[in-house]
Parts: C-alpha cells; sequence; structure tokens
C-alpha cells in the first residue's frame, strides 16, 4: 500500500496533542478550584447527606418548698417543614386538618422563606411551620403525612401549671425572638425560652441541652440510618429541677387576700434569705401564657390598665412610709445621734417646722421604743434634725448626708437587692449631690425632713421593705432574698448563702425589734398580735402624689428567734392598719400555724371580698 | 509485538473504573462486591469476556479487518436501522436491543465500525481528502451512522460522530472548517449568553460576536495574504469608527453594535474590492466568511427556539449560567458538582461517599460516574485519572502516528478522536463546563456494552499496531 506523503499534515499531530493537553489541564484547573479551593460544596454535601435532628431535652420542673410540684412539661406537636422536599400537594386538605385558612398558609410559608424574618433559613433544614399542636391535632396529621412530603411532626413540650398562682415568680416561656438568637447561638428560630420570672432568670439551668442526630438521608429524602453509626450523635441533657422557697399554699392564700387590690405581699424565712412567697396583685392564671393563645392573651393581659404582668413585689417602687423609721433609728443609734433613752417631744407634729410634718395623739416626750411603737413622725424628724444638722459630727450636711445614705445602702436600700428574678427595681435613696443640684446646695433637715419618715424622695420595692424586716428579726443581718432553693446536683450561688451586715451593730437592732414588738402589744399594730405568737411590727400609712395612701406593713415573728419576716403593701389602702396589718396577720398565721384560725375566718373573708381601687379593676379571668 | 504501555493504561482504567462502580452503587445492605447480582459483580463479568474478547482480536489477522471494514459497516448500519424499530422505549430513547437477559446498544459497536469504514476508504489508492467528491464520501459514512443514532434519539452517542472531525484535519482537511465549527460554537455560546443585554443603546451580544468577527476577518487577511496595506487599512477603519462613535455619544446615544456591523459591512465591500483586483479567491472567502457569521448571529434566535428541542434548550441555558434550576435540569449538573467538590484534596475514602452512596447524584454509575472518584478519591484522585487519560490518548497518537499505512493511521487517529471526545464532554459535563450531553466515561461508566465497544475499538487498533511493519 502507498503511505500517504503529505508530510506537511504531520504537524498537525502537535495542534491535536496540544488541544488534548489544553483541555486535560482546563479540567485539572477547575478541578482544583471545585475540591481544593471552594469549600461550599463540602458544606452543601453535608446538608444533603446529613439530617441533623435536634433532639430537645426535658427543660427542668420546679416544685415548691414542701416537695409540690408547680411547674411540669406536657406533650405537644409542631409541624416542621423542609422546603426542599416539598412537593406539590393538596393544600386544601392539609389546611383543613390544620384548621388554617389558604391565606394563612401562603403567609406562612412566605415568612419561613423570608430570610429578613428568619435569617437562619435553608431550604435544607427543618423550620417550625405551625406549633402548639394538641395530640388530636397531631393524630389526624399523623394519619395523612405520607401524602405531604417534607413536612414532619415534632414532639415538643409545654409547660403545664399546677395551681393557678405565683404566675409573677414563676414566669412563662414564649417563642425566641430574633434578638434572643442574635444574642445566643443555642436557639432556632421556633425554640422557646423563659420570659420572665423564675423561667427566665434561670433559663440556662432549666433548658438543659440540646443534643442531636446526624442522619443520613438519601436523595429521595428517606432516612438511612445513623451516620457512622451514631458516633457523632449527641444525647439531650436534660434540665435541672429546681426546688423553690415558696409554699404554694401561702402564695395562693396572699393572692386570694390581695384578690382585687393593687399591691404585694412578700415574706422571707430571715436565717435563709428563702422567699416563702411573693404575692404581686392584680395577678393572673399562668396558663393563660402557655399554648396557641399565648399572644392573644399576653397582648390582653399588656392592655389592662392595672399592669398585671408588672412583678409589683420587685418592679413596684412605693415610699415606704413609717415601715421606713426603724432605719432612721438605727442610724442615728449607730452615729450615737440618739440612745434608746433619748427623749423628743411631740405636739401633733415636728414642732421644729412648725407642727409640720404633723403626727398624731399621744404622750410626749417619748423614747424610742415608743417612739417606734406609736410611730411617731416628730421623734424620728428630730433625730434627722441632730443628725443633719450638727456641725460638731459632721463638716457639712453634705459629710451627714453620705454617712446616713451608705446606712440605707448597706441594709439593702437603693441599689438591686440581687433576688434571682428579672426585672429587679433598685428603689431610690438620694445622695447629698442629688439634693446639692435641687436646692443649689443650700439646704440642711428642714429641707428634706420627710425622708425621716420614708416619704419625700425616697422609694423602695416591697422586697426591699421586707427584706428590712428579715435584717431587724436577725438583728443585724440579712442573706439576699431568694426563690429558688436548690438546683438539683448545683450549689446555690454563694449570693444566696451568704450573710450580709449592716453598718450598724447588731446591738442597736435589739432595741429596735422592741419597738416592733411594742407596736403589736400597745401601739399602731395591735391588729396584728396573734395569741400564743409575738408578733413584732411596724405599720406604714405611705402618702403618695398619685390618690388615696398606700397601706404598708412590715413585721416578724415570732419575737425571738423569728422564723418569719413579712411585707404587706396595698396601694391606696389608706391607713396600714387598714389592710397591711390585717393581711399580714393572717399570712403570718397561715405560715406559722398551719392554717387560719376560727377566730380569724371572717377576717379573711373580709379582707378576700374588699376591693380597694382608685379605677375599676377587672381581673383578666373575668374574676371581679 | 503488542503496544504494552497502551495494554497498562487500558488495564489501569478499567480496574480503576471497576472501583469507582464499586463505589457508585454500594449500598448500606450490600451483598458484597463480587456479588453477580450486583453491578459490581457484573462489570467483573462484562471484564471477563471483554478478556476473551481481546484475545479472540488479537489471534484475528490484521487483514481481517481490512478485508471486511465495508462488510462489518453495512452490518452495523443494519442493525443501527433495525433497532429503530424494534428497540424499545428506555427513558425515551431506541437504543437498546433486548435478547432475553441480555441489552446491548448496537450505537457502541458502531463506532469501530465506522472508524474501520473511514479508514478504509482514505486508504485506498489515490484517495486525495481535498477533493469533493471524495470528502463528501468520506462524511457520508460518517454521517449515515450518526443519523441512525439521531432517529434513536441518542443525540450524546450521535454526536460522539463529530470527534472524526479531529482525524479528518490530521489527515489534511482544511482547518477553516473546525475554526468554523469552533466559532459556530462559540457565537453561538456569545450571542445567548449576551442576548438582551444592553449597554446604554448598545446590545450586547451583537457587540461582542461583530467585534469577534471583525478580528478573525483581519486574522484572516494577515494570515493568508501577509497583505500589510489591507489590514492596515482595516485596523484603521475600525478605529476610526469606533473613534467617532465615541465622539458621537456625547450628543447622542450611540449603538457601538452598528457601527461594528457598520465597519464590517464596509469591509466586506473593501474585501471584494481587494479580490477582484489582485484576482484572488482568498478576499471573497473571507468576506463570505464575515457576512455568514453575521448571518449565523443573527439566526442563533431562531435555531434555539425552533430547532433545538425544549430540553435541550434548558440544558443549555442552564449550563450557559442562563437558568438557574438546581431541582430541575440543573439538578444532576449541581449534585455532581457538590459531589466531587465535597472530596476536597484527598476524598473521603473508597466507598465512603455520602453524596454517590445516598444516590444524590443521578446515573451516578454511567455518565456521571466520575463523581465518585471526585468524592471518594478526591482531587488527587480526579487529577491522576485525568493524566492517565491525557497519557493514554497521546499514546495512542504516538501509535497511529508510526503507522505505515494510512488506513491504520486513520483508524488510530479516529480511536484517539473518538476516546478524547468521550473524555472531554464526558468530564466537561460532570464538572459543569459543558452541557449535559449524556455519554458514557469509556472504562469506567458502567455497562457491558459501552466497555466492550471501547475495547474492540482499541484492541483492533492494537492489533493493526502489532503487525505494523508487514502491511
Amino acid at each position: 500500500m502507498e503511505i500517504n506523503t503529505k508530510y506537511a499534515f504531520e504537524n498537525r499531530r502537535y495542534v491535536i496533542g496540544g488541544v488534548i493537553v489544553l483541555v486535560i489541564l482546563v479540567f485539572i484547573v477547575r478541578l482544583f478550584f471545585l475540591q481544593v479551593v471552594d469549600n461550599d460544596y463540602k458544606a452543601w454535601a453535608d446538608s444533603n447527606a446529613f439530617l441533623k435532628k435536634t433532639l430537645y431535652p426535658s427543660r427542668g420542673i420546679m416544685y415548691d418548698r414542701n416537695g409540690k410540684l408547680l411547674v411540669y412539661n406536657q406533650p405537644s406537636y409542631e409541624v416542621m417543614v423542609v422546603m426542599r422536599e416539598v412537593q406539590p400537594f393538596d393544600t386544601l386538605d392539609f389546611c383543613q386538618i390544620l384548621n388554617i385558612s389558604k391565606e394563612q398558609f401562603v403567609k406562612r410559608i412566605a415568612d419561613i422563606k423570608n430570610r429578613r424574618l428568619n435569617p437562619g433559613y435553608s431550604s435544607y433544614v427543618p423550620q417550625m411551620f405551625m406549633n402548639h399542636l394538641s395530640a388530636q391535632e397531631c393524630g389526624v396529621l399523623q394519619e395523612k403525612l405520607y401524602k405531604f412530603p417534607g413536612f414532619y411532626v415534632q414532639n415538643r413540650t409545654i409547660r403545664e401549671y399546677a395551681y393557678p398562682n405565683g404566675a409573677h415568680l414563676l414566669g412563662n416561656l414564649g417563642e425566641v425572638s430574633r434578638g434572643e438568637i442574635k444574642k445566643d447561638a443555642y436557639y432556632v428560630p421556633g425554640d422557646n425560652k423563659g420570659k420572665s420570672g423564675i423561667e427566665l432568670s434561670y433559663e440556662k439551668i432549666l433548658r438543659g441541652e440540646k443534643g442531636v442526630e446526624i442522619l443520613l438521608r438519601d436523595a429521595r429524602g428517606r432516612i438511612q440510618g445513623h451516620y457512622e453509626d451514631g458516633k457523632h450523635d449527641v444525647a439531650p441533657v436534660s434540665g435541672k429541677n429546681l426546688k423553690l422557697a415558696i409554699d404554694m399554699d401561702l402564695q395562693a392564700l396572699g393572692e386570694k387576700l390581695m384578690r382585687n387590690k393593687r399591691g404585694s405581699i412578700v415574706m422571707i424565712e430571715p436565717k435563709t434569705g428563702e422567699i416563702l412567697c411573693l404575692v404581686s396583685s392584680p395577678s393572673y392564671d399562668p396558663a393563660l401564657l402557655v399554648g396557641r393563645q399565648r399572644g392573644e392573651n399576653h397582648a390582653m393581659l399588656a392592655k389592662n390598665s392595672d399592669n398585671p404582668l408588672l412583678n409589683r413585689a420587685v418592679m413596684g417602687t412605693y415610699p415606704p412610709g413609717s415601715t421606713f423609721k426603724p432605719t432612721q433609728a438605727l442610724i442615728f443609734l449607730q452615729e450615737g445621734v440618739i440612745t434608746p433613752e433619748t427623749r423628743y417631744t411631740c405636739a401633733h407634729g415636728y414642732t421644729y417646722r412648725g407642727g409640720k410634718p404633723a403626727c398624731h395623739g399621744h404622750a410626749s416626750p417619748l423614747d424610742l421604743s415608743f417612739a417606734l411603737a406609736t410611730s411617731c413622725n416628730s421623734y424620728f424628724c428630730w433625730g434627722l434634725h441632730d443628725m443633719l444638722d450638727s456641725r460638731k459630727r459632721y463638716p457639712s450636711v453634705q459629710d451627714a448626708f453620705e454617712v446616713w445614705k451608705n446606712y440605707l445602702v448597706s441594709m439593702g436600700y437603693g441599689y438591686k437587692l440581687g433576688v434571682d428574678l428579672p426585672g429587679e427595681k433598685r428603689g431610690f435613696i438620694p445622695n447629698s449631690k442629688y439634693y446639692d443640684k435641687y436646692y443649689r446646695k443650700r439646704w440642711n433637715s428642714s429641707t428634706v425632713i420627710s425622708i425621716a419618715i420614708g416619704q419625700g424622695e425616697i422609694l423602695a420595692t416591697p422586697l426591699q421593705i421586707c427584706n428590712l424586716a428579715a435584717t431587724i428579726a436577725n438583728r443585724g443581718y440579712f442573706i439576699t432574698p431568694h426563690v429558688v432553693k436548690e438546683i438539683q446536683d448545683l450549689p446555690l450561688d454563694t449570693l444566696y448563702t451568704r450573710r450580709r451586715y449592716t453598718a450598724v451593730d447588731p446591738v442597736h437592732y435589739e432595741v429596735i425589734a422592741e419597738g416592733m414588738r411594742q407596736a403589736v402589744l400597745g401601739g399602731t399594730c395591735r391588729g396584728a398580735a396573734l395569741p400564743d405568737i409575738e408578733v413584732c411590727g411596724k405599720t406604714g400609712t405611705a402618702e403618695n402624689p398619685h390618690g388615696k395612701d398606700h397601706s404598708a406593713f412590715m413585721g416578724f415573728a415570732p419575737y425571738r428567734d423569728p422564723e418569719v419576716a413579712i411585707c404587706v403593701y396595698v396601694e391606696n389602702g389608706g391607713f396600714g392598719a387598714v389592710y397591711g396589718v390585717p393581711i399580714g396577720k393572717l399570712m403570718l398565721e397561715k405560715y406559722l400555724k398551719g392554717e387560719i384560725s376560727e377566730e380569724n375566718k371572717l377576717l379573711e373573708e373580709t379582707m378576700a371580698n374588699a376591693v380597694v381601687s382608685p379605677n375599676s379593676l377587672t381581673l383578666p379571668d373575668g374574676e371581679l | 509485538m503488542i503496544d504494552w504501555w497502551t495494554v497498562l493504561f487500558y488495564v489501569l482504567l478499567v480496574v480503576a473504573g471497576w472501583f469507582s462502580i464499586c463505589g457508585a452503587s454500594y449500598e448500606f445492605d450490600n451483598a458484597g462486591l463480587f456479588d453477580p447480582s450486583g453491578r459490581p459483580g457484573m462489570q467483573l463479568v462484562w471484564m471477563g469476556l471483554s478478556v476473551v474478547l481481546i484475545f479472540v482480536i488479537l489471534m484475528l489477522e490484521s487483514e481481517v479487518y481490512d478485508v471486511f471494514a465495508y462488510l462489518m459497516y453495512a452490518a452495523v448500519i443494519l442493525l443501527l436501522v433495525v433497532t429503530i424499530f424494534i428497540a424499545p422505549d428506555i427513558k425515551g430513547s431506541h437504543s437498546w436491543l433486548v435478547l432475553g437477559p441480555i441489552r446491548l446498544q448496537p450505537a457502541e459497536f458502531a463506532k469501530f465500525a465506522t472508524a474501520l469504514a473511514v479508514a478504509k476508504r482514505m486508504g485506498t489508492y489515490g484517495f486525495k481528502l481535498t477533493t469533493p467528491k471524495n470528502f463528501l464520501s468520506v462524511l457520508a459514512l460518517i454521517f449515515l451512522p450518526m443519523l441512525c443514532i439521531l432517529l434513536q434519539k441518542e443525540t450524546g452517542s450521535a454526536l460522539v460522530y463529530l470527534a472524526f472531525f479531529l482525524m479528518l484535519y490530521r489527515e489534511g482537511m482544511s482547518g477553516y472548517i473546525l475554526l468554523a465549527g469552533v466559532c459556530a460554537v462559540a457565537f453561538f455560546v456569545l450571542s445567548m449568553k449576551f442576548s438582551g443585554v444592553l449597554l446604554g443603546a448598545t446590545p450586547l451580544g451583537e457587540l461582542i460576536v461583530s467585534c469577534l468577527i471583525l478580528l478573525l476577518v483581519i486574522g484572516l487577511v494577515w494570515i493568508e495574504r501577509r497583505d500589510k496595506w489591507a489590514v492596515r487599512i482595516l485596523s484603521g477603519a475600525v478605529a476610526v469608527a469606533f473613534l467617532g462613535g465615541w465622539a458621537a455619544s456625547f450628543f447622542m446615544p450611540v449603538n457601538y453594535a452598528w457601527i461594528a456591523i457598520g465597519v464590517l459591512l464596509a469591509s466586506v465591500g473593501y474585501l471584494v474590492f481587494l479580490s477582484i483586483r489582485n484576482w484572488v479567491w482568498h478576499y471573497v472567502l473571507i468576506a463570505a466568511f464575515a457576512l455568514g457569521s453575521l448571518a449565523f448571529m443573527y439566526s442563533v434566535d431562531y435555531v434555539f427556539t425552533d430547532i433545538l428541542e425544549p430540553h435541550q434548550q434548558v440544558r443549555i441555558r442552564v449550563a450557559l449560567g442562563l437558568e438557574d434550576d438546581p431541582t430541575g435540569a440543573g439538578y444532576n449538573v449541581n449534585q455532581s458538582m457538590i459531589a466531587i467538590g465535597s472530596g476536597g484534596l484527598t476524598g473521603k475514602g473508597f466507598l465512603n461517599g455520602t453524596q454517590t452512596k445516598l444516590k444524590y447524584v443521578p446515573e451516578q454509575d454511567t455518565d456521571f460516574i466520575f463523581c465518585t472518584v471526585g468524592e471518594e478519591e478526591g482531587f488527587i484522585g480526579t487529577t491522576l485519572v485525568l493524566l492517565l487519560y491525557g497519557a493514554f490518548i497521546l499514546r495512542l497518537i504516538v501509535l497511529a502516528e508510526r503507522q505505515t499505512s494510512v488506513f491504520s493511521r486513520v483508524y488510530g487517529y479516529s480511536v484517539a478522536s473518538i476516546f478524547f471526545f468521550h473524555l472531554a464532554i464526558n468530564i466537561g459535563m460532570v464538572i459543569g463546563l459543558t452541557p449535559v450531553i449524556g455519554i458514557p466515561l469509556p472504562f469506567f461508566s458502567y455497562g457491558g456494552s459501552s466497555l466492550w465497544g471501547f475495547t474492540i475499538l482499541l484492541f483492533v487498533f492494537l492489533r493493526l499496531d502489532a503487525s505494523r511493519r508487514e502491511r
């Protein structure tokens, strides 16, 4: 055969070889970028193949101090959707099962896909479509779920409350907001977290740790088992249970007595700082803020002019009125301004300032114990005058006032006490700079005299007032009040076990306690007297610019070795003896005796049925 | 003496292919790699039978392939035609002959028969590719099986026959035919990609393509005639026109595409004038090329919407990045890129690929087999496979070049071109560079027909090469 002699074309082998080499080089470069440089594909592959199923831990439950179950979990169901697995389905049927309209369905899907509303959106990851389904609602859906590819049912739990009481202190759960997700990566949209009360302040302890199950999912969405036999799975860790210091029976009684009144009752075990009850009125049934009705009910409560969502016991700041007088006595004693025997005169008022503030009729001159018992205004005004206006002790009124203020701060006024509840207010104790600014540095005891009797600028929370009672009961120290008594497997914060001594020597407390005992025996607090129990108390009638005086009572019992301290504060209740004292007495009896005695049953009903209202009071559950 | 290098490459590729098939078809409740009911087991059977085939091919005298070339071609064409009518519909194509448990794809065997026939035709005494009659006869030999396969609705396999043009180029076909083909694809892609994109008053697609045509015209004038003056005048005209347009753009919106087309038409006139003045054909041919390109550019839309089928349109649009449809037409490519990309540098290890194991990539043991290599063996694995292929094809070219007869050389180049075409299109598709055209990756993709087809194609050439000195 003849050999083709067109040698001119022989060089074309290099062109062809070059093209082959070039194409292979282009492929290798492309593969280099695809496999080595670009990391996105790896993540996509993982989200393709791995279905990361979150395993939710059960939230810690709460008991009261007597072991009564207060808050626990109930199963609830959530409909989840994985967008990329959704295939055309009978939307109408789906909507009917879930009892929603087509428009709601369309809107919900649009919201899920909207990255502004749902920044973590991924079509590969299950998204919460609808939550808080009951077992019945879910049962119907479960049966037909095969018709709706991409939709899943996830078991969650919702909170259940054993009692309709303690809403403020127990708190409630709500869906995490976008801000909360941004702050704590633990949460994903659709998660619940504590929004108030103990649920919020102990969120990290109650919630536990989520687990994860890494499942392999094939191209048709079928689960093909655990990735590497579950080697990378993490089991959820249940939340820790809490034992609260609260006595739920006491709490319930407190809420009953405070019905149709605005105000608060706080009771503390002085030796431990444990809060036995923390009533804020008006209150509401905590079950209102659970499940799908939460939003609606929350809006209703938020709109209520009596502000039932406000936890008055720690967020309400009031003039302490006469309950403040023991602090003054303590300061004067410690500073040597007075001795227990010092006597001041009172002529139906503070004569130094022309009879103002006024006082009621009683023997004069009088000593400290009697002044406390009768709640004499003049006595404490004279004391403040002797302290602030005496240039022998302090070079200036400012210096004197700073000393005065620091004592109060050491007693827990003016700053947050550090209770384990969210939103605590610090109240208000002015300092000298405040008055310097206000009175352009020209002021003395007369200018600010009303602070001596817990009026004027002074503001305190019922918790702070109760804490004073506990400090007097302890004769000079307190332990930061706290609601949680025990955390499962964890010690309490040392803040809640450490004694905090005030700047006043414990010896001075004895005379205060005696004065408060006298007040019950023959003074303003006679109504608080209980047979067999030596109750000590101090009334308060706080003037306020918003209307009728507030009625307050502060006390502890028994006189020797006290077991309980109390503060009752009834807004616009008038004299302390009208509401504060009798409610205080009933609460003390309930706690110390276990129940209300026969002779006090009538008083209990009277108090429970009394309506104190500057305006109409309607409880959210319609009960009046 | 048989070329052991090629045999070594062949063995390596087939073995690597078998491991990939193991990875691609591995299931959780797998019965075992050697179980003949599974695909790896079946592939082992095909491989064993291939060895038998190889022995038969090598035992036969090399003259057999020369003598019976046309006969085999005729037989294959007959088989292809019969297949069109009797093949059952499998995923829309009519290319499989079903004989009891065995399924056969005649198109896989048509390649070697066509290559033989073309080689025989081109090896005949006095054959000149440049004479139209001879050229057309070769084209007829190539296009006949291609047409049959198109009728079987196997577009991918039919396109493989375009690989013969690479061989024809080596044998003396004008490079301009290849250039025209490349230009057609380039113009098509560019006009599609930029169609409807406006830059001021200028449609970008038209501007780019017409500028490209202008550049080619000037380049061709230089290459063909070395005519300095003509090049200067043409370049000057382009520069003046665009500067004028730029100056005018201060006063009114200017459509630069019209300027480019205007210059192009003027150039055509000038080239015709040159052709007449110098009395040479070249200028008028270049002018014809320019006009043809222009016409092609304006007919792209028509070709696209009226000639291509909807699923092909979508594939092309997806490949050009004009359409993003990760669940539809783009799904295969998207998933295949995810699988490959997730392999990283060193891969996830044999049988450890999650994407392939969980069947995310469709056709992963046939057309998309390269994904498994990418996912399980990583960049190192893919590069090694590509280098192996490169060495294999270049070795075939070396072998083809050392042939003493045109018949053997043409056949050798045909084999090399076919392998190259398969490699370029298949891998390009898997890594998202070319549209999805369903053709297998030789020796890797699962399937007896494909393995046998390529084995025959290759070993007939090795048989010819072994006896090159006798011929």
